[in-house]
């Protein structure tokens, strides 16, 4: 019999375990980022640094008692009669969470909430993500040019004096020629200058033109998919390139350029001329964005409901656009859950397909499940262009 | 933080509690406590033994109960481990009321554990044996991948609850027949030794057939042993994982099959010894809050510190003071309540300690009830008959709350395939789990497995052949 105490401090089991969970949870997410890309939770968080998805297939299996349909045993506080109503099945349909249940175990739901890290999940995302076809232009592959000071040295102009360790080589002198540890007398051995380096790096200029219909024929979820593919591309580009502008237009029967804030929150109604925002692509690439000096991006989404009458103008200009750009994107958005069906006629992506002249740089993609926007992501941003 | 001064404080308890539980006729094994951090705490709570085998489980555990502790939500107020000595941890930053409390709740699981029969054949030395398998896991990771073992661990630990806690693989050897040993002592054959035999009538084998040893014979609850010792897919290093989780677990299923029990046991005697502690006021008002939060009833739910500990004292009462009725049907004489609770705490399990303890006096003052989901969304109290409820309860606790399954056939179809079947008994399997569970036995059986259950009082028999789940 005895009490001790020892030095735990190299007990790490726990932790180096906790590392082997963090790996699983990381490899699931990474099988998984096809639902985790349009998770609300994300999309909306707001510049939150983590967030809670549910993740498949992390939770320990067990044969186990399909919790709501057995019989358990409870204690009250004296009064309990039968027919009382103790709690309430709530959040059905999620799949997750079931509130106030007893023991908190949905019997059916395989899920796990791992808290995810955006930075983290991004960094996974994009990891084998491009803007394809990306060229040296000619003229404005202007090597952008930073300074850093990164180094000390005796000798230097003045100006780049460092007065903090001037006055630290000055203490330590006098304390080491026994004068005591205080500042004065100043030599020149004392001064210390600031030195840079010139980090000289190329890059292509590069811009991208968002275009978003937002007519009234774009529901909740239609401009749910929208968003949540540019707010994935605008990461992209921000995380990997330094000098890529992006454009943000908005169109119904007319177009026209927006700021980010309202590209993303802004509800409109209407009818859709699609030729409308290419147009305006168009005089703004050539107002602004030569092709000569500039990687031209330009991406569109839309549920390719557009007016007959307008098919052909938007074939044209469509093609113009590939004319001038590297890649043109175009989502097409449809109905929740219709996966399988495709409009043959009338939409715009059939039509595309049909009529584009140059279709080598012209990519088009049907989404109608929130799981298909990761997919079309890597479509847009995949690896490919090396020929070019 | 304790200092130097505060362990001698503490050891000075100790010897006070020590012999107070010794007058008390409590028995148990030299005990040593340790003062550890709460990351200490946490990690020895979540491997439930210090030193196991690492797995991602583990981790999961950790993590949860670490951020349980930091945002002030939980508090591990003791952890107990069962060997010969045993060891007590208090975490370094309990008050000494605290620390008290807990060296006397964590006597009174040592009691338990050294006498009650479910016990009787655990291997007191096991954090050795649980350190020597961590270490053949990690030769095996180093080996084969870490990801390889950890995946089969997987595997295993969905199923690692699925032995019999009667049978122990080192213990139970089969005893060697005769000939066996006889040929064990023979000079081992060389590699063409068989050449000399050609022409000679093979050996029949022996015409009395004995009885089958475990493993061979059908229907069979162990599974973990079934299938190590005859899937067709399994490696050595394998089937010794296997080997070394089934003993891991004999060691774990006692405790889990005597929850209720040994925590109102301790917490009986926690009580009762503190009550003979020289308290000051303060420390008395502490005291009486910490055992009211050990005991306290939680709202919907039961807290088997507190059925444990109130069938307990219900128990003394009613030996001690027997009823007319009593002295004359049982010939109870009275005031043996202490000698009555002695015996519990020697031969009982939660499923026998409630079906033959809890009376109808008791389900009323606990307000005892059964519930279940009507209609799909409310929690309804459905019974409130004692018999009925004292009977659900039992039903719940039966396998320590899960699932009977057991394997049928080992050669289903001819075609060496494993069956498995649940002995329904009312309550039905999550169909989720049970497919996921599945494809870890087919993972580790290597062939087709099957399941017999019930699903809306039909019988059910779930297939997974490596692809494709299947129901008829």
């Amino acid at each position: 019999m005895s009490v001790q105490r020892n030095d735990w401090s190299l007990q790490r089991k726990g932790i180096i375990d906790q590392e082997r969970h963090k790996e699983r949870v990381k490899d699931a997410i990474r099988k998984n980022l096809g639902s985790i890309v349009s998770n609300e939770a994300i999309i909306l968080s707001d510049g939150k640094r983590s967030v809670k998805v549910p993740i498949r297939s992390l939770d320990e299996y067990k044969f186990r008692f399909d919790h709501r349909k057995r019989k358990h045993v409870g204690q009250g506080d004296g009064k309990t009669r039968v027919g009382d109503v103790i709690a309430r099945e709530q959040g059905q349909g999620q799949g997750q969470g079931t509130g106030s249940g007893p023991a908190g175990q949905d019997a059916g739901a395989d899920y796990y909430e791992a808290e995810v890290n955006i930075e983290e999940l991004a960094a996974l995302i994009f990891e084998d993500l491009q803007l394809p076809f990306l060229e040296e232009k000619a003229k404005k592959a202007v090597p952008s040019k930073t300074t850093r000071f990164n180094e000390i040295r005796r000798t230097g102009v003045m100006a780049n004096l460092d007065k903090r360790r001037l006055i630290l080589e000055n203490i330590k002198r006098n304390a080491r020629e026994a004068k005591g540890a205080k500042f004065g007398n100043v030599k020149k051995e004392d001064l210390r200058f600031k030195s840079w380096e010139e980090d000289h790096r190329y890059e292509s200029n590069a811009v991208v033109l968002a275009l978003m219909d937002v007519s009234g024929s774009m529901g909740e979820f239609k401009k749910y998919i929208a968003r949540s593919f540019f707010f994935w591309m605008v990461r992209f580009l921000r995380t990997k390139y330094d000098n890529v502008e992006i454009v943000f237009i908005s169109h119904h029967t007319e177009a026209k350029e927006v700021t980010e804030e309202q590209f993303f929150t802004q509800g409109e109604s209407g009818g859709t001329v699609v030729s409308s925002a290419y147009q305006l692509a168009l005089e703004i690439i050539g107002a602004r964005y030569n092709p000569r000096d500039w990687n031209v991006y330009p991406f569109h989404f839309s549920d390719g409901d557009n007016y007959y009458s307008d098919n052909e103008e938007a074939v044209r200009l469509a093609d113009e656009l590939i004319g001038t750009c590297n890649l043109f994107g175009y989502g097409e958005i449809g109905e929740e859950g219709t996966s399988g069906y495709r409009r043959s006629t009338g939409a715009l992506l059939s039509i595309f397909k049909d009529r584009l002249h140059r279709k080598e740089r012209f990519v088009g993609v049907r989404i109608d499940e929130r799981e298909d926007v990761y997919p079309a992501l890597k479509q847009f941003f995949g690896q490919r262009g090396l020929e070019a | 933080m304790v200092d130097d001064r505060e362990i001698t404080d503490l050891e000075k308890a100790l010897e006070q509690i020590w012999e107070i539980a010794g007058k008390f006729g409590l028995d148990p094994f030299p005990t040593r406590f340790e003062i550890v951090p709460a990351t200490v705490m946490y990690e020895v709570g979540s491997y439930a033994l210090p030193g196991r085998y690492s797995h991602w489980t583990f981790g999961k555990a950790y993590h949860r109960m670490k951020t349980m502790y930091d945002f002030g939500l939980s508090k591990i107020y003791e952890v107990v481990i069962n060997t010969n000595p045993s060891y007590g941890f208090l975490l370094e930053t309990n008050s000494p009321i605290q620390n008290k409390l807990v060296m006397a709740h964590v006597l009174g699981h040592v009691d338990f554990f050294k006498n009650n029969a479910y016990f009787s054949k655990t291997n007191r030395r096991m954090v050795e044996a649980v350190s020597s398998h961590a270490g053949r896991m990690s030769e095996y990771e180093f080996k084969y991948g870490r990801k390889t073992v950890e995946e089969f661990l997987d595997a295993v630990l969905s199923i690692e609850e699925h032995i019999d806690p009667n049978f122990f693989i080192k213990q139970n050897r089969p005893p060697q027949t005769e000939a066996q040993q006889r040929a064990a002592s023979r000079p081992k054959e060389g590699r063409y030794d068989d050449i000399w035999k050609i022409g000679e009538p093979k050996l029949a084998p022996s015409p009395s057939q004995p009885e089958l040893p475990r493993g061979e014979r059908l229907p069979e609850k162990d599974l973990l042993y079934y299938i190590l010792r005859n899937s067709p897919a399994l490696t050595d290093w394998q089937r010794d994982c296997m080997a070394m989780i089934h003993e891991e677990m004999e060691y774990f299923v006692p405790q889990m099959q005597t929850k209720t029990l040994n925590e109102g046991w301790a917490s009986f005697w926690h009580s009762r010894i503190m009550r003979e502690l020289e308290l000051t006021d303060t420390e008395s008002i502490e005291f009486a809050e910490l055992h009211a939060g050990v005991v306290s009833p939680h709202k919907g739910q039961l807290n088997p510190y507190y059925l444990g500990y109130k069938i307990l004292e219900n128990i003394e009462k009613r030996w001690d003071n027997p009823t007319a009725e009593e002295r004359e049907r049982f010939g109870r004489v009275g005031g043996e309540g202490r000698k009555k609770i002695f015996e519990v705490r020697e031969l009982d399990n939660d499923v026998s300690f409630l079906r033959n303890y809890l009376t109808e006096e008791l389900c009323e003052e606990l307000d005892l009830f059964v519930y279940e989901l009507v209609e799909e969304e409310e929690w309804t109290v459905t019974e409130k008959r004692w018999e009925r409820v004292r009977d659900q309860l039992v039903s719940n606790m039966t396998n320590f709350g899960f699932p009977y399954i057991v394997v049928a056939d080992g050669d289903y179809n001819r075609n060496r395939e494993l069956f498995l079947k649940h002995q329904y008994e009312g309550a039905e399997l999550d169909p989720t789990y049970a497919r996921k569970v599945l494809e870890y036995v087919h993972r580790l059986w290597g062939r087709p497995v099957h399941l017999e259950t019930n699903t809306d009082g039909e019988p059910v028999v779930m297939h997974y052949d490596g692809e494709e789940h299947e129901e008829d």
